[in-house]
């Protein structure tokens, strides 16, 4: 009914407007980075990355080819060649032959070489060098350009982030511990919470009210206050810091959730389901596993995902309950974390080894939003 | 062991020793202990009954107490005492707190908190009731939704690293790779910012951050109130002649008023803990500490546990008034 207000095309347009300035706002800044993750570290550090999507205008110093490659050409010895690597258009604007004049000469220009031998360069960065003599020296001579470079990325940060041998900027093996955190920390407070619920919501004891609460009360408790008092328990059992703590610290920690999300879903199925299939003799087990499981799967969902998120994304449990001495369990957020300490300039090496953390939560993310949503919405306590 | 091959052997041993825990008690209780046959059978089946609730909620119980009330506890009784060099506590009363208080680190812990709680919660639920009344009935509204929803996929700490890129600075005469220098200089500043060591204003620098991600949460909830508020109350508005912004303020937003609450105190309890923001970008350097943080650094740090567990509990005093009113909305959403 507000389309009877929208139909002003003046406050149309406006709105409009905002909300396309809202999502740019929003959207900017996480583009930033991942542009930057496909950019040189040399193109990071010199120009910001929303220029990388325009040709720039650089200064580069390039080489011609070393003097064994000249031919004998009706007496005159000749090196020809492109001063850019295969695949680079470039427009060369300016050029030089020494380092204090960068930009003597125009393409199309013939420049006199130091060691001897004329060179002329043309706007495609194509040269030939001739010479009366033989070229001598190892290597090709130095040229000078200012050139019109287009876009330019590389997949090479990935490659190096994922595959490099050097532990340090190394983000597989992180990746593969993040994996081997997140399923069965995801997997396995769910079932237990499942069979919690189904009694929260549909068998009558004394206390339920109570319980219900109690959950609802621990909902908000800061898993701050866990660090400690766990740990000490963990080491105490002879678990210590490891994948067994930090699987068992988060079904701890996901459980209020989990149960509240099931309970409040699985109260809301309806009420002759269950008490028909009590009176066809239907033993509670077989209506928890046969009937329930399968209608509550959107909260499944629901929680799987949040759960999924959660863990994928933690940092405190890891922290506390799994990362040892030895480093050999680290996770990407720990990884990105230390990265940022020890090479927070590197931004090629941050840009991507962050984006290689945040890919599996967006996919999952815009793969399953609806019951995100959906979860949301049944989780805020009303 | 590989760490995968453990991870797989854990889900199938957490997974079947779930089932199979639940399947033989239930046999057993129902076998075994109280059979629904001979002379007794009645009273079995209720017996039976009266127990198998308790069957059902027992590792979830377990888990909930030990991980989350247990450390309530003993969090408590820790920051009543001190470790005693080669093991032991003795108990030292409020002393921890009376450190605590003497810390000047703590007090700035504290003023931080107290404006990442006002800041943090407002513009959230501003800026996501906001996008929630815009998108409301534009067409292309569910993409610019789903664009502005999605930092909440992303971890605190990836976004630490997309807004420090932002706040970047380089030296004044190169190029700035910083989007916000870059702008600031555009727009007529002089000298490039480091944002992030500028004390007071750099705290605001790293709300944004939260704010960015939980805009969406906020504006997910906010934007399914706004589409259950009657449509007769906003038709009787119009007929009366009121403009686009009385309906908004005067009609809508009065009709969503709980739901704002419950997202306020939501992004509340979420202020609260934050620690991956603060301990990312800045550490609590030049002047930033917040609670979280700094009861991490005493913890593992300092390795100082007593006034960690104080600071700890700082913390959950400040989350009980929402627990207590959480409680009691729910007990009465179920009468």
């Amino acid at each position: 009914m507000s389309d009877i207000a929208g139909t002003k095309p003046a406050l149309r347009w406006v709105v409009h407007a905002s909300v396309i300035f809202l999502v740019v706002l929003w959207v900017v800044p996480t583009l930033g980075l991942l542009i930057s993750s496909f950019r040189t570290a040399d193109q990071i550090a010199t120009s910001g990355w929303w220029k990388s999507l325009f040709p720039s205008e650089q200064n580069l110093t390039l080489r011609s080819a070393p003097p064994d490659t000249q031919v004998l050409e009706n007496g005159i010895y000749v090196i020809e060649g492109n001063l850019f690597d295969a695949g680079t258009s470039a427009m060369i604007s300016q050029w030089g032959v020494s380092s204090r004049a960068v930009d003597a000469f125009v393409p199309g220009d013939t420049a006199e070489l130091r060691r001897g031998g004329t060179i002329t360069v043309d706007a495609q960065g194509n040269y030939r060098m001739e010479n009366s003599e033989e070229f001598t020296g190892s290597r090709g001579a130095r040229v000078f350009v200012t050139a019109e470079l287009p876009p330019e990325f590389t997949l090479a940060n990935y490659h190096k982030v994922l595959l490099a041998e050097d532990s340090s900027d190394s983000m597989g093996r992180a990746f593969f511990n993040t994996l081997t955190v997140t399923i069965p920390a995801t997997i396995i407070p769910i079932l237990v919470a499942a069979f919690a619920a189904y009694a929260l919501a549909w068998m009558d004891f004394p206390g339920r009210a109570l319980l219900i609460a109690a959950v609802v009360g621990l909902l908000v408790v800061p898993l701050q206050l866990a660090l400690i008092p766990l740990l000490k328990f963990h080491l105490n059992i002879g678990i210590g810091k490891g994948y067994l703590g930090v699987w068992m610290a988060h079904t701890g920690f996901g459980m209020p959730l989990a149960i509240y999300l099931l309970r409040n879903y699985m109260a809301g199925l309806p009420r002759d389901l269950i008490e028909n299939a009590r009176v066809d003799g239907a033993t509670e087990f077989q209506i928890f596993t046969k009937l329930i499981l399968p209608l509550s799967f959107p909260a499944l969902a629901s929680f799987a995902i949040f759960q999924f998120l959660w863990t994928w994304n933690d940092l405190l449990v890891a922290k506390v309950f799994l990362i040892d001495a030895s480093g050999q369990t680290t996770v990407m957020t720990n990884q990105i974390v230390e990265l940022l300490g020890t090479r927070g300039g590197n931004w090629e090496i941050l840009a991507t080894a962050a984006f290689v953390s945040i890919a599996v939560p967006l996919i999952v993310f815009f793969a399953m939003q609806k019951y995100l949503v959906r979860g949301l919405l049944a989780g805020s306590v009303k | 062991m590989h760490p995968a091959l453990q991870g797989l052997l854990t889900i199938a041993i957490g997974v079947s020793g779930c089932v199979g825990y639940f399947y033989l008690s239930n046999q057993f209780l129902d076998k075994v202990l109280f059979p629904a046959r001979g002379p007794n059978a009645g009273r079995n089946i209720n017996r039976a009954n009266m127990i198998r609730p308790w069957l059902f909620l027992f590792p979830a119980l377990a888990a909930l107490g030990l991980y989350l009330a247990y450390p309530v506890v003993e969090t408590l009784r820790l920051s009543l005492t001190d470790r005693v060099p080669g093991g032991g506590y003795e108990w030292v009363g409020l002393e921890n707190y009376i450190q605590m208080a003497n810390e000047p680190k703590f007090w700035e812990a504290m003023r931080n908190n107290m404006f990442w709680l006002i800041i943090v919660p407002a513009m959230s639920t501003a800026f996501g009731l906001l996008v929630a009344q815009l998108t409301d009935r534009i067409r292309w509204g569910n993409v610019a939704k789903s664009l502005i929803f999605m930092p909440m996929a992303i971890s605190f700490v990836g976004a630490s690293v997309i807004w420090k890129l932002v706040y970047d600075t380089r030296p004044a005469e190169q190029d700035q790779i910083g989007m916000l220098n870059a702008l600031y200089i555009f727009f007529g500043g002089t000298e490039p910012q480091t944002w992030l060591t500028i004390p007071f204003w750099n705290s605001f620098f790293l709300m944004v951050v939260l704010i960015w991600i939980q805009t969406g949460f906020a504006m997910v909830i906010l934007s399914a109130a706004l589409r259950g508020i009657p449509e007769e109350t906003i038709e009787a508005a119009i007929l009366d002649g009121a403009n686009p912004f009385q309906i908004f303020f005067k009609i809508k937003v009065p009709q969503i008023k709980t739901t704002i609450l419950v997202v306020w105190t939501t992004i509340t309890i979420t202020v609260l803990k934050v620690f991956d923001i603060v301990f990312a970008m800045t550490n609590g350097q030049w002047e930033t500490q917040v609670l979280a943080n700094y009861m991490y650094d005493k913890l593992f740090r300092a390795n100082d546990w007593g006034v960690g567990s104080a600071s700890a509990m700082v913390i959950m005093l400040l989350v009980t008034p929402i627990l207590i009113w959480n409680v009691r909305n729910a007990r009465k959403e179920m009468e």
